[in-house]
């Protein structure tokens, strides 16, 4: 059990290529910290310096107390789940368990009594004499959660872990990685480039793009007020609606419509207006809304998104399928639904923050 | 796995379009090594005007033979050295080049090349190296207090065809190394990092278990060179001597039946090498076909 401090690190490789800028990341002991983004933002990279499997050119690593910078990755009291999951293939998964142990020089009856209780944990006890090619992909998962259980490292470190898996076992086993997670309340960091794994798994998420901290928070935080247009795009399918807008006065020109925004204008003139699909909702006819030329559908069964555009923008809503749809129609939105960013930075605007947001999490029951 | 079936209209096609190959199967392959067959039956008188066909004669002849079984035990002296030596110092420059990253291709060609020489060219070659009045060897070593004589001393005189033919088969065994240490995923390598295991540990628990069905292939592949393909190198550098001691069974069919004139024994010789070579295939076709390793 640890924190894990990462003090402004950055990682420049040796072809002079910049992968992670200035990372600032202070994680809690038992704490699950999500590192989210696309392909090529770094968060690999992160991880891997914290692991020990990359030099970190720049700041410092610590875990617990300990700056780990110099300290080879055997000894900093982690273990890692690999996308691959890096079974030995040679070895049953008794031996893939015991393999870190045996290094260690644990006595043989510990290493019998630790695996026998991950074996049990994650149900492959019936397994353990196999090798891992006569396993599942689910299974495999499990044996490489286990090689990690077993060691009682001070921090786990996932490596977009369940993308391996098919859609189904991915939702299962993430199920599991949180509880295994909540139960043995070890530090975790986990990388994934999917952001409802993101979301459902998170502590605190962390999105980065192009080696840098975009935004970090509590998963609620980061969907109700993300702070630029790339995580407002990034995080929540499907994506923030974003479009350009004018802000004049208290009214909000979106092409040829206006919108009253009932004191919520955070500046003037050219803003980047940001709304989720599921806060637009078909006008009123005695309402001020936009004109909406509806594209096309996409059923989701609960849900039904509606696309189409507003002056020359493209906008996607989230409505009821019962609603009746019409090729011209007008949609409407709450003033303080709407999320304001900065055109030039993309950064959100100071101004109003949804009261979702700061919801806390709720704690799970164990 | 569905493949394309081609199908001919012609009975004769197909067996005119297989005729070139079947014919020089025939003619350099099938047809020499049933006349060694036959020859390995007769007994040729002196002047070479009739053979008397002698059934086991040669054979059981062979084997009551101290040279022939002198020349067995030089064999086996021979391959396992030339296969530990070649696939050990092989197997390390793989593991080298493996990890230095931007120039492993150009070391790559650099020690592929050895395997360009023809065996009597290296053979020369080594022969000069270690030749005890010209070479710089026996000189090198004369500092160390060590007086080499392959012409004189039984063992040096092993030891040369050993590294001269080991050499050659360097650069073949490097090529499937390094294709195979580049098959093993580094995040297993990483794994095992993270689970407390030194450089040397990593490599011999995870890597070189991996490496088995390489490491197989070549061991088979390796005897096969060295007992069949060495002829060019014994002949170039120690013509079998001193005193049979380099007298290698391959070497021995030559000199027997080249040299001695003495067919049928020599053709018995070279059944019994036809014999282990196709154990030996049998061997690695069952094992490579079944992956040896997990």
């Amino acid at each position: 059990m640890a924190s894990i401090d990462v003090e402004g690190v950055g990682k420049v490789y040796s072809g002079g290529v910049r992968a992670v800028t200035d990372i600032k990341l202070n994680i809690a002991d038992g704490e699950f910290i999500v590192l989210v983004g696309p392909s090529g933002c770094g968060k690999s990279t992160l991880l891997r310096m914290v692991a020990g499997l990359e030099t970190i050119s720049e700041g410092e690593v610590k875990i617990g107390s300990r700056v780990v910078n110099n300290v080879e990755p055997a000894d900093r009291d982690i273990a890692m789940v690999f996308q691959n999951y890096a079974l030995y293939p040679h070895m049953t998964v008794y031996n893939n368990l015991a393999y870190g142990l045996k290094n260690r020089g644990t006595p043989k009856a510990e290493i019998d009594a630790r695996v026998a209780e991950a074996a049990r944990m994650l149900e492959i006890t019936q397994y353990l004499e196999r090798k891992p090619r006569a396993l599942s992909g689910g299974q495999r998962q499990r044996v490489a959660m286990g090689r990690a259980i077993v060691r009682k490292p001070a921090a786990f470190l996932f490596d977009e872990p369940l993308s391996n898996l098919d859609a189904k076992l991915r939702v299962s086993m993430r199920g599991e990685i949180k509880r295994l997670q909540r139960r043995l309340g070890t530090t975790s960091i986990y990388v994934t480039h999917d952001q409802l794994e993101a979301m459902t798994l998170a502590d605190r998420l962390v999105v980065l793009n192009g080696g840098q901290i975009e935004q970090i928070g509590a998963p609620l935080e980061v969907y109700h007020a993300p702070a630029s247009t790339f995580v407002a795009s990034f995080i929540g399918s499907p994506a923030m609606n974003l479009v350009k807008g004018e802000l004049h006065g208290d009214k909000l020109a979106i092409g040829p419509a206006m919108v009253a925004l009932n004191g919520f204008a955070p500046t003037s003139g050219a803003v980047t207006v940001g709304v989720r699909a599921e806060d637009l909702r078909i006008a009123r006819d005695d309402e001020e809304a936009l004109p909406f030329r509806l594209e096309y559908t996409e059923e989701l069964g609960a849900q039904r998104l509606i696309h189409g555009t507003v002056g020359d923008q493209q906008i996607t809503a989230a409505v009821s399928p019962e609603i009746a749809l019409s090729p011209d129609m007008r949609i409407a939105v709450d003033a303080k639904r709407l999320h304001f960013f900065s055109i030039d930075t993309g950064k959100r605007l100071p101004g109003h923050v949804p009261a979702e947001a700061k919801l806390a999490p709720v704690e799970p029951v164990i | 796995m569905q493949t394309k079936r081609t199908v001919f209209h012609s009975r004769v096609l197909p067996y005119f379009l297989l005729a070139p190959q079947l014919i020089i199967t025939l003619i350099f392959f099938v047809w020499p090594a049933a006349q060694a067959i036959w020859q390995s039956f007769l007994r040729q008188d002196p002047f070479g005007l009739k053979a008397t066909f002698v059934w086991f004669a040669n054979y059981t002849r062979l084997l009551d033979d101290p040279d022939y079984l002198n020349a067995l035990g030089a064999t086996f002296v021979f391959s396992v050295g030339v296969t530990v030596l070649s696939m050990g110092l092989s197997l390390l420059f793989a593991v080298c080049v493996n990890r230095v990253l931007r120039s492993g291709r150009f070391y790559t060609t650099l020690l592929v090349w050895p395997y360009a020489v023809a065996p009597a060219a290296a053979g020369l070659l080594w022969w000069f190296m270690f030749n005890p009045s010209v070479g710089i060897i026996p000189y090198l070593l004369s500092f160390l207090g060590y007086e080499w004589n392959h012409r004189l001393h039984t063992g040096d005189a092993m030891v040369l065809i050993i590294i001269a033919a080991a050499w050659k088969q360097i650069s073949y065994n490097f090529l499937f190394f390094v294709a195979g240490l580049q098959s093993v995923p580094q995040s297993l390598t990483e794994a095992a990092a993270i689970d407390g295991a030194g450089p040397f540990k990593r490599f011999w628990t995870v890597v070189f278990p991996l490496l088995s069905p390489t490491t197989f292939f070549l061991a088979v592949i390796n005897i096969t060179y060295a007992m069949f393909d060495t002829f060019g190198i014994v002949d170039a550098t120690t013509s079998g001597g001193p005193s049979q001691s380099t007298n290698i069974l391959v070497y021995k069919v030559y000199a027997d039946g080249f040299i001695g004139l003495n067919l049928g024994p020599s053709a018995a010789q070279s059944v019994i090498l036809m014999l282990i070579v196709v154990v030996l295939t049998v061997v690695q076709f069952r094992w490579i076909e079944r992956k040896v390793q997990y």
